[in-house]
């Protein structure tokens, strides 16, 4: 029998019901490295731990019986694909909260049904594509757009977006500044099971271990968005140079690059006391990872993310206004194509090789950078093949639930210690600044950009 | 691995593409002689063409084969075509806003997803709209119009189902419920759901007795309509102008011979439909449908616009038709000797043979038995030896004028 766990905000929680369960996963903690668990007390029972988001989908495609995960997630696949084979077998009572449509007080928006009285074309930001679109069908909306992205949704209110789906409670969304519309979907815990393992496993011994649990589980599971991360918001003007800044591993790095620099950006950099004028200049923090379609959209100036986030977008969209400006230099990585240590293969060759002779009815190519990955097995020749998404951990797919991955490593060492082999390295990555081929059409837009980006080439060079 | 064709999709063989090449010549021809003209739209539209209340219901948008294109970073998606009316009706807007009466016709696919795989994802259909007239006679106009298709075709067992969906939208009003309620609930009749209209029980006085009487009883006449009339008109004046009008349809329709049956309940359709509606059968099955969509065009960009459309179903009355027979003679050219001097010859025969009306083809170690004729062309005297397949009779003949003649003469 195979379980799914999950990573970041119900991790602490579901490890207290496992060990209150008595199932013996005594290695799913926070910050252990390890991925694959086995079970002291049912020998036939191992787990892995995904990302939350990732968990619906591996349990309905049949490779977990079971899985644990927010009931928003389940919600998020099922609204699109309401025939997978994914069924909630059990609320556990954690991780409770909802996930809004929420509007910024600016927009003039007090209720979901004033979304239905305009036809404009309405902006709505998430994590949860699915959902955003079933919500604009549902309102009827005449025109809309939906963007996807990895996190931060709260900070595109209201410049880039005009609704976003965030997760907490109507009191924590009030305090962050927003006005909660429409409660889309609990984001409570729940078990999932996968139907056809439902019907045919015996799963008896588990289901009763973990419902056994009479005692409440502590809930430290926090919202995974709803911060306020806008961090200088000035009143829109055409002249204003939006700027967005990366959160995450590239926050420390481009904050210590912007301090020498001489800006002092109150919650992002530690420098105290004035800096470079920052007048006409909004800057937002989200994720590297949204950056370039951000920019694209005309909703960002200037940008602070990954020449890989670059690439995988420009993979995407080729005629993308989207260029880079500046090499930073620093988050080196390479972007690598990793196979496990058995396969008889060493590089591109013998791994077509080695395909030829294996006999998979297709190749699963795993990764976050998912039109990279599409593009390097588009060229490399590898079809039939199969690109399966995923939103980190993704080390752990291999080789259960893929069979190639490209994914980004600074030294190689945790592939190795996951027993993994690099056979090809695409490219190198580091963080880079970039911007759109379109002149601002402002000449003291384009003034005050010119002098972040001289600003920023003086400081590296 | 072999190569498989993707879930829902089908491969049109060749026996396939005679059928719908047969019923595309009916169809055309029918449409032409009515004065229908010929457009085609493009397989991908924008989304939001689609989405307007009064376009697609919801459930049929959940089914849309969606996407961002290779430019789509500001979030536009595009749609494959998922209905033939709506494209018309940009195509209309777009290009010939100008002209007050446009009738148009096109044979085109539509892309809508289908979780069994035996359902087909990838349909064909025949398509008339005629934008620009209000009258009752341009709705019996177009069920005339598929009624003749489906005649051309040699069908018998034709029948035609009416429904109103204007009156379905009157006697929804009379519920007095929400907006949004009201839309879902027409969504619901609309596909096809009269569950949820049967099962409200209205407090207004007369309206459950109209719902029993409209969704439980079938007419066979116009009749029907005229004795509804007495009955709901007292206490549901609201239901009169869409009673009228479905009346002046029915009454066109009996006079011109149209056999028809009316089943309000029968109104599964598109969410654009206002007036009339109608499904063609063929025994047991629906190879068509259309209606009358007097809201749609402003809701892509036109003015207000009054039309309606009707569609046929490929799919559907390939399975049903039979193939005509193939009338055209079939000749198998075959050299003997030097290549460097038949080859020549040979075309020359072929495309003299095609000038006539024949298919003449090459030997390319083809079966005999699919040709009537052989003709052996030889670089010695006799050039060419004619052979009826099958017979041991020949002609030695010296010219390809003499080869015609010959097939000719045994032919008439």
């Amino acid at each position: 029998m195979k379980f799914a766990l999950p990573k970041g905000r119900l991790m602490a929680a579901t490890a207290r019901l496992l060990e209150a369960a008595g199932l013996g996963l005594a290695d799913f903690k926070e910050n252990s490295r390890s991925y694959r668990l086995t079970s002291q007390r049912f020998p036939g029972l191992s787990a892995k731990v995904f990302q939350e988001k990732d968990i619906p989908v591996q349990v309905s495609l049949g490779h977990y019986d079971l899985g644990i995960c927010g009931s928003d997630w389940v919600t998020e696949l099922l609204v699109r694909y309401p025939d997978m084979a994914l069924e909630r077998v059990l609320d556990l009572g954690y991780g409770q909260g909802s996930l809004y449509a929420v509007a910024s007080p600016d927009s003039g928006l007090s209720r979901i049904d004033d979304l239905r009285a305009d036809g404009r074309a309405w902006r709505i930001v998430s994590e949860y594509p699915n959902l955003a679109e079933s919500l604009a069908l549902k309102l009827r909306l005449r025109r809309f757009k939906v963007f996807p992205v990895w996190g931060a949704v709260e900070a595109y209110l209201p410049e880039c977006a005009d609704l976003a789906l965030v997760t907490g409670n109507t009191r924590q969304i009030a305090d962050y500044g927003l006005v909660p519309l429409y409660p889309m979907a609990p984001t409570a815990a729940c078990l999932v099971a996968n139907r056809n393992s439902w019907e045919c496993k015996d799963m008896g011994e588990l289901l009763s271990a973990l419902a056994s649990v009479s005692a409440p589980i502590e809930d430290d599971s926090v919202p995974g968005s709803a911060v306020v991360r806008t961090i200088v918001s000035v009143p829109t003007a055409p002249s204003l140079v939006r700027l967005a800044l990366p959160d995450g591993h590239q926050k420390k790095p481009t904050a210590e690059l912007l301090a020498k620099a001489g800006f002092a950006i109150p919650g992002y950099t530690e420098t105290t006391g004035a800096g470079i004028d920052l007048t006409g200049v909004m800057i937002k923090v989200i994720r590297p990872q949204d950056m370039p379609l951000q920019v694209a959209n005309g909703n960002f100036d200037l940008a602070i993310t990954g020449q890989d986030w670059l690439r995988d977008h420009l993979c995407r969209f080729p005629a993308s206004p989207v260029k880079e400006i500046l090499e930073l230099g620093f988050g080196r990585v390479r972007i690598v194509a990793v196979v496990v240590q058995e396969w008889p293969a060493d590089d591109l060759a013998g791994l077509r090789r080695y395909l030829s002779q294996a006999g998979l009815p297709w190749l699963r190519v795993a990764s976050e950078y998912t039109n990279i990955a599409d593009k390097f097995a588009r060229d490399n020749h590898l079809s039939p093949y199969r690109v399966v998404p995923t939103w980190g951990a993704s080390e752990a797919f291999l080789p259960e639930d893929a069979d190639l991955l490209v994914e980004n490593t600074q030294t190689g060492q945790t592939l190795a210690q996951h027993k993994l082999k690099i056979i090809d390295t695409l490219f190198t990555s580091s963080a880079c600044l970039i911007g759109s081929n379109r002149m601002p059409s402002e000449p003291a837009q384009a003034a005050r950009m010119e002098a972040i980006i001289q600003t920023l080439r003086q400081t590296l060079s | 691995m072999a190569n498989q064709k993707c879930k829902g999709c089908r491969d049109l063989l060749a026996e396939d593409m005679a059928k719908f090449r047969q019923i595309e010549g009916v169809f055309r021809e029918c449409c032409s002689r009515w004065g229908y003209q010929e457009i085609r739209t493009p397989t991908l539209e924008y989304l939001h063409l689609f989405t307007s209340a009064g376009t697609l219901t919801p459930e049929r948008l959940n089914r849309v084969y969606s996407f961002l294109d290779w430019d789509g970073w500001s979030g536009e998606r595009v749609v494959l075509r998922p209905d033939g009316t709506i494209p018309t009706a940009r195509l209309y807007v777009d290009n010939l806003g100008q002209q007050k009466l446009a009738r148009l016709y096109y044979v085109e696919n539509i892309f809508s997803f289908e979780e069994k795989e035996e359902q087909s994802r990838e349909r064909w259909q025949c398509g008339a709209e005629l934008i620009g007239s209000s009258q009752p006679l341009a709705d019996a106009g177009l069920i005339m119009l598929g009624w003749q298709v489906l005649q051309g075709l040699k069908l018998s067992d034709i029948q035609v189902c009416l429904s109103h969906a204007g009156l379905l939208r009157a006697l929804v009003a009379e519920l007095g419920l929400e907006p949004g309620q009201q839309d879902e609930l027409i969504g619901h009749l609309l596909e096809g759901d009269f569950k949820a209209l049967t099962e409200l029980k209205p407090g207004k006085p007369g309206l459950e007795r109209a719902l029993s009487l409209l969704l439980e009883l079938r007419g066979r006449s116009h009749g029907f309509l005229k004795n509804m009339r007495v009955v709901l008109a007292p206490s549901l004046p609201g239901l009169l102008p869409s009673l009228d009008n479905f009346l002046n349809v029915t009454e066109m329709l009996t006079t011109l011979g149209c056999r028809y049956s009316i089943d309000i309940a029968s109104g599964k359709g598109f969410e654009y439909y206002t007036g009339v509606m109608f499904q063609f059968q063929v025994g047991d099955c629906f190879v068509g449908g259309g209606g009358r969509y007097d809201s749609l065009l402003p809701l892509v960009g036109g003015g207000l616009q009054p039309a309606s459309g009707l569609a046929l179903y490929m799919d559907q009355l390939m399975r049903l038709i039979e193939r005509a027979p193939v009338s055209e003679q079939r000749v198998l050219l075959r050299t003997e000797g030097d290549p460097s001097k038949v080859t020549k010859a040979c075309f020359e025969l072929a495309e003299r043979l095609h000038q006539a009306g024949y298919l003449a083809q090459l030997d390319l170690g083809d079966t005999e038995t699919n040709y009537d004729w052989v003709v052996l062309i030889r670089a010695a005297s006799p050039n060419y030896i004619l052979r009826r397949t099958g017979r041991r009779k020949s002609w030695k003949l010296a010219s390809v004028g003499e080869v015609i003649r010959m097939v000719r003469e045994q032919c008439s």
